[in-house]
């Protein structure tokens, strides 16, 4: 034990300085995150403003079981999961094959073009995209004028329950095809030409280049972001949600996260919001943990 | 490596450049057409059903709307604000917390990374979050707005690895010279590493420029709203234009106006961004790179 005292002492005295730097950033996250972290005990006790979160009375799991039995939890549920397994089902593979198809251009120019313009809506704010979204959806906006030219009758889309799951999936992969498509084509660049050439000699043309050389180089990345994503698949981009959503929609725009802000900071239920919103961080980190696992035993990629 | 190509395969180019083309279009035109229309004139604006390829009448005066409106004026100083007070705090946060973890002998270095990183995957939520900042008694400070996402770990996560690329020797050398660890991160470590500074503190600052949602959360005076709230009064929520205080002569002419003006503040909300875009395009490229490399 002396020793490990005596090695204690002996590292803090010669890294007293990058101890010292290290002080204000795990403050940062020591208050703002484990902060949270330990204040989400309140899902299992009846918060009192007055009481504090210490001296509230426990209630065990009588939040969860409320949730659980309430009529509200399939629609959340539902939503929640059909947004992010659409999103994912079409917003992921967008930038790869958009990533793929720029890669085969040969004309720099272009291709530079292409690359510069794609990257354009990553920076824009989410409030004016969903600003142009409303104004796009609205009977008089540009998606109804370009209905009305071809004969369609004009209708605001945003109000439509059945319609809000496109529009918000469409909007996504607007925003973030050219950004999403970066971290491929890097990876992209860094294929070893030789492989190329070696092809060529053997007499592969395009289709198969890109079959065997060009897409298994991407796999790796591909796969550790697809379960950075399958991790996250119930919070998914719900501030947008919250920005395009309307009580009209609720049935189908309504998810776990938009209902805990709904809920907690709007109706001050707090004990009762962050035991759902603890519900969902569980079952974020239990998919993200299966994913992780089942691509380990599958490939030998995986996040950690 | 030269490959004649084969017919299929000029059919193959051909349709490529189209269909990228068209994407070019499509991600392009939205907002050729909200500059267009912030050109025209609201009578114009608010009859046109169509595409618009050239402003109808044109006139500046959605910009003369923008810059008059108290609330909008107001919303673009808070954020200049918050931008200017907050990238620097990012900037320091993030380049301390990048040395201490890319130190490699500091024996508490992994469980400083874990204990970070385990803050990505699993969080305590929302609520809890409110519970903490309004115990502070930070709500309805602009420091609500600030310090609640002061570092992203995703940046620190990269910057990290541009610390961790340093090649060592130099740091033995000045160790030798007697100099210890501030010294070597303000004399050695951040001048080799503008570069990555640069690109962090624009990814901050176009961060900031973007927030809106801790400003919803965490503030109570509209007088402090941050340019992004008072956009989404205007574009989402479809505020009554009392609170915006447009002169008008009719009813008509202020739906008109208050559509223009849509247009017009979009335009003088992002064209900030869109001047800082062709620095950031360099380097954001490499950014990403450098992180995915290390992951």
């Amino acid at each position: 034990m002396d020793g490990l005292l005596l090695s204690a002492v002996k590292d803090f005295k010669m890294n007293k300085w990058v101890y010292l730097m290290a002080v204000p950033v795990l403050a940062y996250y020591l208050i703002f995150f484990y902060g949270p972290m330990y204040g989400a005990i309140i899902a299992f006790k009846d918060f009192r403003g007055g009481q504090g979160i210490l001296g509230s009375p426990w209630v065990g799991l009588k939040h969860f079981r409320s949730f659980f039995q309430s009529s509200f939890i399939w629609r959340l549920l539902r939503n929640t999961t059909l947004l992010s397994v659409y999103g994912l089902a079409f917003g992921f593979p967008a930038p790869i094959i958009f990533a793929l198809l720029i890669n085969e251009v040969r004309v720099k120019f272009f291709k530079r073009a292409v690359q510069t313009v794609s990257y354009i809506p990553h920076f824009i704010s989410i409030v004016v995209v969903c600003g142009m979204i409303v104004d796009m959806t609205a009977s008089e906006g540009l998606i109804n004028d370009i209905i009305a030219l071809f004969g369609g009758t004009r209708t605001n889309y945003l109000i439509k329950p059945e319609m809000f799951r496109t529009i918000y999936i469409s909007s996504s992969i607007w925003t973030g095809l050219g950004w999403g498509s970066i971290i491929y084509l890097a990876a992209l660049s860094n294929v070893d030409v030789q492989l190329y050439e070696a092809a060529i000699i053997d007499g592969a043309n395009r289709l198969k280049q890109a079959l065997h050389i060009t897409v298994p180089s991407i796999m790796p990345t591909v796969i550790i972001l697809l379960i950075l994503q399958i991790g996250n698949l119930l919070s998914i981009g719900w501030e947008k949600v919250l920005l395009l959503y309307n009580p009209l929609t609720y049935e189908t725009a309504d998810i776990i996260s938009t209902y805990v802000y709904r809920r907690g900071l709007e109706m001050a239920d707090y004990s009762f919001s962050t035991a759902i919103g603890l519900f969902n961080s569980c079952v974020n980190l239990v998919l993200l943990y299966s994913a992780n696992k089942i691509s380990q035993l599958t490939n030998e990629t995986s996040l950690w | 490596m030269i490959q004649n190509k084969s017919i299929p395969e000029r059919i193959f180019d051909m349709f490529n450049m189209v269909f990228l083309l068209v994407i070019m279009i499509i991600t392009l035109y939205p907002l050729i057409y909200v500059v267009i229309a912030s050109f025209s004139s609201p009578s114009a604006i608010y009859q046109s059903k169509g595409l618009l390829l050239y402003p109808l009448n044109p006139t500046l005066e959605g910009y003369e709307l923008v810059f008059r409106n108290r609330s909008i004026l107001s919303g673009y100083t808070n954020t200049v604000f918050y931008m200017a007070v907050g990238t620097p705090i990012n900037l320091v946060l993030t380049s301390l917390g990048a040395y201490v973890l890319s130190r490699k002998k500091l024996k508490w270095s992994k469980l400083f990374m874990m204990m970070i990183v385990i803050t990505m995957y699993f969080s305590g939520g929302l609520i809890p979050l409110f519970l903490i900042v309004r115990g502070l008694g930070l709500i309805g400070k602009f420091w609500a707005v600030i310090l609640p996402g002061a570092i992203s770990t995703w940046n620190l996560i990269v910057m990290r690895t541009a610390f961790q690329a340093i090649p060592d020797s130099l740091e033995e050398s000045a160790k030798i010279d007697g100099a210890h660890d501030f010294i070597i991160l303000f004399k050695i470590i951040i001048p080799l590493s503008l570069p990555i500074l640069a690109v962090m503190g624009l990814f901050y600052g176009v961060g900031h420029w973007n927030a809106w949602f801790y400003a919803v959360v965490f503030l109570r005076n509209r007088a402090m709203y941050p340019l992004q709230l008072i956009l989404r009064e205007l574009l989402i929520m479809n505020v009554e234009r009392e609170s915006f205080k447009l002169v008008t002569t009719s009813e008509l002419q202020a739906v008109e106006m208050m559509q223009l003006l849509k247009y017009a503040v979009i335009v003088v909300a992002t064209v900030p961004i869109l001047f800082v875009y062709p620095f950031l395009q360099k380097y954001f490229v490499k950014g990403v790179m450098i992180g995915s490399l290390k992951g």
